[in-house]
């Protein structure tokens, strides 16, 4: 059907963009670059600007400084029109008074296709998205995800150079979201177009990217592959937002951070002395009922039950709450009330003086707080 | 329910009392209505019926009578077409467009319904006539605006300024511009995406401006009657011959361009209640 071959992958490259709106800056100084043919995402909590981006790489939105560059050719100056992206909004922003197929020929028409060549490629694209018996069809006629279904065929149409997608499945729910996600991906692998994908949904981001930009109050906090924004946060906002942690405040002590009589190592390269905290994966959290060497004791304050697995809430003799994730059939001698010994190996320690996800508190994605 | 000392207010009348109220208010709208909107109508109809047919055909073939109609049909074309070109131009503006006096123009926009006819004619002629600021250059030229179908236009026009643009304005704002900018990064023009897009959504709004534009247009009278000078046979409009009738004593041709106007009359409000109905029901989707 629709080759590779029709879409060379073409990397975008953005250099010290800025974007400010009267005195609010919005995109502060963000360089990166997307891969050929790869996935990127632009992940960050809304307001980090990571749309405003997207907008200023399809022509939507002017940078207040910066370059912009596309194939090796810069775009900075270039109209909308001359850019040749695709764009895929949040909601769907398909034409209402246009049937599907007249919505998907729309980028065809507009550049004056011959009437058979643009019957030819909507076929061809209705048939990718797997919409083919929908083509007379309005779009208050579909559902939400079969709507964004015919604006990604439409974004497809004119073959643009690069894929903007600009939370894509923001405005669906839940097990939509999850069917499209998936069903994109396969739509990557068969297609290879370059893509950028605009998210604040870190699991959409882990999943379906190559590459992560994490963008945090209009500045790029860290750029690097999934696994690598996942296990090596480069600031306590990646470490914050990027997957859930629970932050253990102390200070650095011989490349540990210390707090009570306990410490946790991965402050090496901290200064002795510091204040610190350590953020800790809630699946890095050893829970045995017996003392290990090293370990320290806590008490069980809450088990939440997640399905196959349990999260289990923690008070540290000097008051600090842990998260810790452990499989079912690990529960053994764990319930409210009990005191068990945990294990902290792997730990991230930035110092207390930078700055965090969500101010002095830490929300992880399920919503469960940890006071400091 | 109550407890003692408590007082009970009824919200609502009981039963009985409910429907007599109700059935009340009734009667007192279809009065209201009825004696002033249908009896006229229903008057005018008969006076035309009692003149009889020779009278309507006689009126109809008068050269003053027609020529009357073809000057309304004029000035109610070309004020249709300068308002919805420059209506949708400034509707696009208020909606789309944050400036520094945005909300001033929306207000100017308002002012013609504010204004008497009457007061716009004057207007008219402070300007346009002996002694008008723009009088000496366009007098220059050869060009008589004052007494003759430009300035008849022209305060007709401004009288319409704000019934496309207040239509469109909620239109466009309820319908917001992903749409367009959708068509940018497909390819298309500022004008492809106007053409295609905008002017399709926005297309019941602006035919309901248009139909209220136009019934205004055809009944407008007060600032004409100033600006025109009343010259038959050159600058008389259909109701402008309504009047200079029932001021001759000649009733029955006056009933007959009465009727005519009433009959447009209707046929455009059966055209506004179309267009208001299929803009909501898009608005809805």
């Amino acid at each position: 059907m629709t080759g590779t071959h029709e879409m060379p992958g073409t990397p975008i490259r953005v250099e010290n963009l800025w974007k400010r709106f009267g005195a609010f800056e919005a995109v502060k100084d963000v360089t990166f670059t997307a891969e050929a043919g790869s996935i990127t995402a632009l992940l960050g909590p809304s307001g980090s600007g990571k749309s405003t981006v997207l907008r200023m790489i399809a022509g939507l939105e002017e940078p207040t400084s910066g370059r912009i560059w596309m194939e090796g050719e810069e775009h900075t100056f270039k109209t909308v029109q001359e850019r040749r992206v695709g764009f895929v909004f949040q909601h769907f922003a398909l034409f209402r008074h246009m049937t599907v197929s007249q919505n998907v020929a729309f980028g065809l028409s507009v550049r004056k296709q011959p009437k058979s060549q643009q019957r030819e490629r909507v076929q061809d694209l209705l048939e990718l998205v797997q919409l083919t018996g929908f083509r007379d069809r309005y779009p208050d006629q579909l559902s939400g995800g079969q709507r964004q279904r015919v604006a990604l065929a439409r974004a497809l149409a004119p073959q643009p150079k690069v894929l903007l997608l600009d939370e894509p499945f923001g405005a669906l729910d839940a097990r939509v979201r999850q069917e499209l996600r998936r069903w994109l991906d396969d739509l990557h692998q068969e297609l290879g177009v370059t893509s950028l994908l605009v998210t604040h949904d870190q699991d959409e981001a882990l999943e379906l990217a190559n590459r992560i930009v994490v963008m945090h109050e209009g500045r790029v906090e860290q750029v690097g592959s999934p696994d690598e924004v996942y296990d090596e946060p480069a600031t306590p906002f990646v470490a914050g937002f990027v997957g859930s942690s629970s932050v253990l405040h102390g200070h650095v002590v011989e490349g540990h951070v210390q707090f009570g009589d306990h410490r946790v190592a991965g402050a090496g390269h901290l200064v002795e002395g510091e204040s610190a905290r350590a953020f800790i994966r809630p699946h890095d959290v050893r829970v045995k009922t017996t003392p290990q060497n090293g370990s320290l004791p806590a008490t069980v304050e809450r088990v939440v039950n997640l399905g196959w697995l349990s999260r289990v809430v923690l008070r540290l003799p000097d008051d600090q709450v842990l998260i810790a994730e452990l499989p079912n059939d690990e529960l053994d001698g764990v319930e409210l009330g009990s005191t068990v010994h945990v294990d902290l190996r792997r730990a991230k320690a930035f110092r207390s003086a930078d700055g965090e996800a969500s101010g002095s508190e830490m929300v992880d994605v399920t919503g469960v707080v940890s006071r400091p | 329910m109550s407890r003692p000392g408590e007082l009970r207010v009824p919200v609502f009348p009981s039963g009985t009392r409910r429907r007599l109220v109700h059935g009340g208010f009734i009667a007192i709208a279809l009065l209201y209505v009825g004696i002033l909107v249908i009896a006229p109508l229903i008057g005018i109809a008969w006076a035309v019926f009692q003149a009889g047919w020779s009278t309507i055909v006689s009126t109809l073939r008068q050269p003053d009578v027609q020529h009357a109609f073809y000057l309304t049909g004029v000035i109610t074309v070309i004020t249709v077409i300068v308002t919805s070109i420059f209506g949708v131009i400034v509707a696009i503006v208020i909606a789309r467009d944050h400036f520094p006096g945005r909300a001033l123009m929306s207000a100017l926009v308002d002012l013609p319904l504010a204004v008497s006819p009457v007061i716009v004619g004057l207007m008219a002629v402070v300007l346009f006539g002996l002694g008008g600021w723009f009088e000496p250059w366009f007098t220059s030229q050869g060009i008589r605006i004052l007494f003759a179908l430009p300035s008849m236009v022209l305060v007709t026009i401004f009288i319409c300024i704000p019934f496309v643009i207040r239509e469109v304005v909620p239109v466009l704002q309820e319908v917001g511009i992903t749409e367009e900018e959708a068509a940018r990064t497909l390819g298309a023009s500022s004008l492809q995406t106007f053409f295609r897009v905008t002017l399709k959504n926005i297309r019941w709004g602006l035919l309901y401006g248009i139909a209220l534009t136009t019934a205004r247009s055809i009944g407008e009278i007060g600032a004409v009657l100033i600006v025109s000078g009343q010259i038959t046979g050159q600058t008389e409009t259909a109701t402008l011959y309504v009047l200079r009738a029932f001021d001759q004593f000649q009733d029955d041709p006056g009933f007959v361009v009465a009727l005519t106007l009433a009959l447009v009359s209707i046929v455009l409000l059966v055209l506004i209640e179309t267009f208001k109905r299929r803009q909501e029901r898009m608005q809805r989707t």
